[in-house]
């Protein structure tokens, strides 16, 4: 069986799914956000195999800009990582509930 | 079996490999071993934008993402000076919850995939290398106001990482 679109479509669902757990089941603050890096890169792999397939370079376009905006959401997010550090002495999610009522 | 179909299966393997010992990893659960499988895995999925002819992508996403993205991750790791965390109480509750709920979207997701046949082109031809995209990105003009809005988003960002690492956070 050739190699086609659902293929990749597979390959980038399970690891969304990967990502997910790991948004879900970790309790570090950095690894979470790793998992949350790894869902991105699962988007950014179904719209380069659309864009392949359906011979169109949008999608490719579309990637270039998710992976700039990225760059920046990881340096700010990291930012805020550190700075709660600062406050809590704790990168664990279960210390930082003051938000919660 | 082609050459490109094996090399798919050897990346989709790899990359899911990689990505599970991320999330989970039996023999280690230090922050900066999900790191550097984070790493292999930006890796094995820029292998995969080469199967799907994205090169300009492909570089990119080594250079951008397993380069300085990461090189902050561990920075960062590094600076905060994690302790060795002690084993919580698990929450068996949540655990299963999570892991139902995760498993029931895939189950949507693969479903969805495999319904029909999706629109594809038979033998695509398009090849995403930095001519095509520079052409594609700046000469139609459809993405020329995004990009600007790009480069004010970096600016923006950078400005604020720089107030939010301040001493003080007012």
């Amino acid at each position: 069986m050739n190699v086609g679109l659902e293929h990749y479509l597979t390959v980038s669902a399970m690891l969304f799914c990967l990502g997910l757990l790991g948004v879900i089941l970790r309790r570090n603050v950095l690894v979470i956000y790793m998992s949350l890096e790894l869902m991105l890169n699962a988007a950014n792999l179904a719209l380069v195999a659309f864009s392949r397939f359906n011979e169109n370079l949008t999608g490719q376009m579309m990637v270039f800009f998710i992976i700039t905006v990225a760059a920046a959401e990881v340096a700010v997010g990291l930012a805020l990582i550190v700075a709660l550090y600062r406050k809590r002495q704790s990168a664990h999610v279960e210390d930082l509930t003051s938000l919660k009522l | 079996m082609t050459l490109p179909d094996l090399l798919f299966y050897v990346f989709a393997f790899l990359t899911l490999l990689f990505g599970a010992l991320v999330v989970a990893n039996p023999f280690s659960r230090n922050p900066v071993t999900s790191a550097m499988f984070l790493v292999l895995t930006i890796c094995a999925l820029a292998g995969l934008f080469v199967l799907l002819n994205a090169f300009f992508l492909a570089a990119v996403q080594i250079l951008v993402y397993a380069g300085a993205v990461m090189v902050l991750f561990l920075f960062v790791i590094m600076l905060l000076d994690l302790k060795e965390e002690q084993r919580r109480k698990i929450n068996l509750f949540g655990i299963v919850t999570g892991t139902g709920a995760v498993l029931g979207l895939g189950f949507l997701l693969m479903r969805t995939i495999w319904a029909g046949e999706l629109e594809q082109a038979g033998n695509p031809r398009i090849i995403g290398d930095t001519k095509a995209l520079g052409f594609e990105l700046f000469t139609k003009g459809q993405f020329l106001l995004p990009f600007e809005i790009v480069s004010v988003l970096l600016l923006v960002a950078m400005v604020g990482v720089i107030l939010l690492s301040k001493k003080e956070l007012k």
